[in-house]
């Protein structure tokens, strides 16, 4: 399955990566490895850092309007479905209302809604994520397992079109990394 | 080195409104609209008492609304330790210490009693089996009894938490925080049940036979987001007139979007419910009051109420670029403010005119009259105290809030 696979290009590194030792430097670091241009990177902290995606210049997430989305298509559905139970196909007299009654139809619509925004939210995250992704090559790191704990950490990626693997190196050890490593693809 | 309970993260005259700031007319202003609203009254509602009663009465649940809207605002704060609000807390204090006054403004509902509730006629309930049976409750010496009552708590919970906030301008004592918080909680169970017999004996006794038993959490949800459409109102207006425009951020304005947003969808959560359950068990004595409301003109009112209270806000305030600018939040919060205005309207003038939607002079003469009162009086607190708790501990903190 493709899916469960890591979706990575063909290279001979994956990347470089950076230890920090405070969040303070991270978010620093952060700044100008945004402003040197770099788009295929990431930080990893243990913790949320206020401002950070900021400091990253990330985009707002196009996650809002597949969550609007799904939610209108689950209120349609919903309501269609009633409309053609209640109206069309099997028209009943329940309680002496009309066969149309759209107000019993709003809780189903609105359930419905509700449920398709959530699905909406959670598998739109995952695969904004493109996760689930069950290896990926930053585990091959040592020191990268203290990520949960007491690091701070940059990954560029050699697919990035300014990276190289000595001049990136260097501009990650002069903002202060306590370590950089190049790792493997793989 | 200056010790920790005397720093402070603001300067009095960043926060306090400056001498000559077109502002300090507003107590004048409001005052001669009073004016001229109490005259206005006066002249047409000689000709007409019994619209002039009506018209005072959802001009009166209007304000109260808002400081009652407001209280629950600062309770909860206080209650959750809520750090984010504490810069828009005093703009709530303000308008909660509004309840004394609001008692005063009450005076002409109890002189019109027998003109708005049928069930306060003498002899009404010896014609009526149901009204005899609810008289125990609504009658007049107890209905006066519980009005005195619940504007007693209202405002002893009031004066207790606006003047706990201004001493502690003066005085820096945390200690007045942990205090408040710790009566928080009693005090918000206190006011809901208060809030919920005065919406019951105030607005629903105006059609006596009919009884819902939510009617007091939807009072409180119109109320609530009656308060917070004028706090984003207010925010956004000081801002603009260079008053807390470095203290209130963007991320404050958008977090009063966003319980804006989440209020509307709440009151339409409960106003439909309520309206759902009727509908459904279909019952004479509960179907009453929204058949009133179902038909002629009425029904155009309710149809827009719906469309206007809930639909256009929704869409308008999903947006997260539209609550983080002052300009188009406040669009969005004097709508919901006319919004929950009309709603009140619509919930106590079928009683007068179930003919249908019959807007009177007198209307806005009793806006005009208790909203001039309601402005001129809170203006002028606001010109004499810090506009923010300027020594709260939490200050800082909202200060420096910032959304994830």
């Amino acid at each position: 399955m493709p899916l469960l696979r890591p979706q990575l290009p063909k290279a001979p590194h994956y990347g470089i990566l950076a230890e920090f030792a405070t969040p303070a430097d991270l978010y620093h670091a952060c700044e100008r490895v945004r402003d040197a241009g770099f788009t295929r990177w990431d930080a990893h902290t243990p913790f949320p850092v206020h401002g950070l995606e900021g400091a990253m210049g990330l985009r707002r997430s196009p996650l809002p309007w597949i969550v609007l989305g799904a939610g209108l298509t689950g209120a349609a559905v919903g309501f269609v479905l009633q409309w053609w139970v209640h109206a069309s196909a099997y028209p009943l007299v329940i309680s002496g209302k009309p066969y149309f009654a759209w107000p019993a139809m709003i809780p189903i619509t609105f359930e419905l809604g509700v449920l398709f925004a959530a699905f909406g939210a959670v598998l739109g995250m995952l695969g904004l994520n493109r996760l689930p992704m069950h290896h990926h090559p930053l585990f091959k790191s040592k020191v990268f397992e203290r990520v949960t704990d007491d690091a701070f950490f940059i990954s560029i990626e050699s697919w990035d079109p300014r990276f190289d693997p000595s001049a990136t190196g260097t501009l990650l050890e002069s903002l202060g990394a306590r370590s950089v490593a190049l790792l493997e693809s793989e | 080195m200056i010790p920790e309970r005397d720093r402070v993260a603001l300067r009095p005259e960043q926060a306090t409104i400056p001498p000559g700031h077109p502002w300090n007319r507003i107590p004048v202003i409001g005052a001669v609209c009073a004016l001229l609203g109490i005259v206005a009254c006066a002249i047409l509602g000689a000709a007409n008492p019994k619209q002039f009663f009506f018209s005072w009465l959802v001009s009166f649940l209007f304000f109260v609304s808002l400081a009652l809207g407001a209280l629950f605002f600062v309770l909860i704060q206080y209650a959750a330790q809520g750090g984010w609000g504490i810069v828009l807390r005093r703009i709530g204090e303000t308008i909660f210490a509004m309840l004394p006054v609001m008692a005063a403004l009450f005076l002409p509902v109890v002189l019109g009693l027998r003109d708005l509730y049928s069930w306060s006629v003498p002899g009404a309930a010896e014609q009526d089996a149901l009204l005899r049976w609810k008289a125990p409750f609504l009658n007049v010496p107890f209905f006066l009894i519980r009005a005195a009552l619940y504007f007693g708590i209202w405002s002893f919970i009031a004066l207790l938490y606006y003047r706990g906030s201004r001493g502690q301008d003066l005085t820096g004592d945390p200690g007045v925080s942990a205090r408040l918080r710790r009566f928080a909680g009693p005090a918000i169970i206190v006011l809901a049940l208060t809030q919920t017999l005065a919406s019951i004996d105030w607005i629903m006794s105006l059609t006596p036979h009919w009884y819902s038993t939510m009617f007091g959490v939807y009072f409180f949800a119109g109320s609530f987001v009656g308060f917070i459409a004028l706090l984003s109102v207010v925010a956004a207006a000081m801002r603009r007139a260079g008053l807390l425009d470095t203290v209130i951020s963007a991320e404050h304005l958008h977090d009063i979007g966003k319980l804006l947003f989440a209020f509307t969808v709440f009151w339409t959560y409960i106003a439909f419910s309520q309206f759902f359950l009727i509908w459904y068990a279909n019952l004479p004595e509960e179907t009453i009051w929204y058949q009133a409301r179902m038909e002629g003109s009425w029904l155009t009112v309710s149809l827009f109420l719906m469309a206007g209270h809930f639909v256009a806000p929704f869409f308008y305030l999903m947006g997260r670029a539209v609550k983080r600018r002052g300009s188009t939040l406040a669009v969005g919060g004097a709508w919901l403010l006319a919004m929950h205005f009309l709603d009140l309207y619509w919930q106590v003038m079928p009683t007068l005119h179930p003919e249908g939607l019959r807007p009177s002079l007198l209307d806005v003469a009793a806006l005009v009259a208790v909203g001039g009162c309601f402005v001129a009086a809170a203006s002028w607190l606001m010109r004499r105290q810090a506009l923010v708790p300027l020594r709260d501990p939490r200050l800082a903190e909202s200060l420096a809030f910032e959304n994830v």
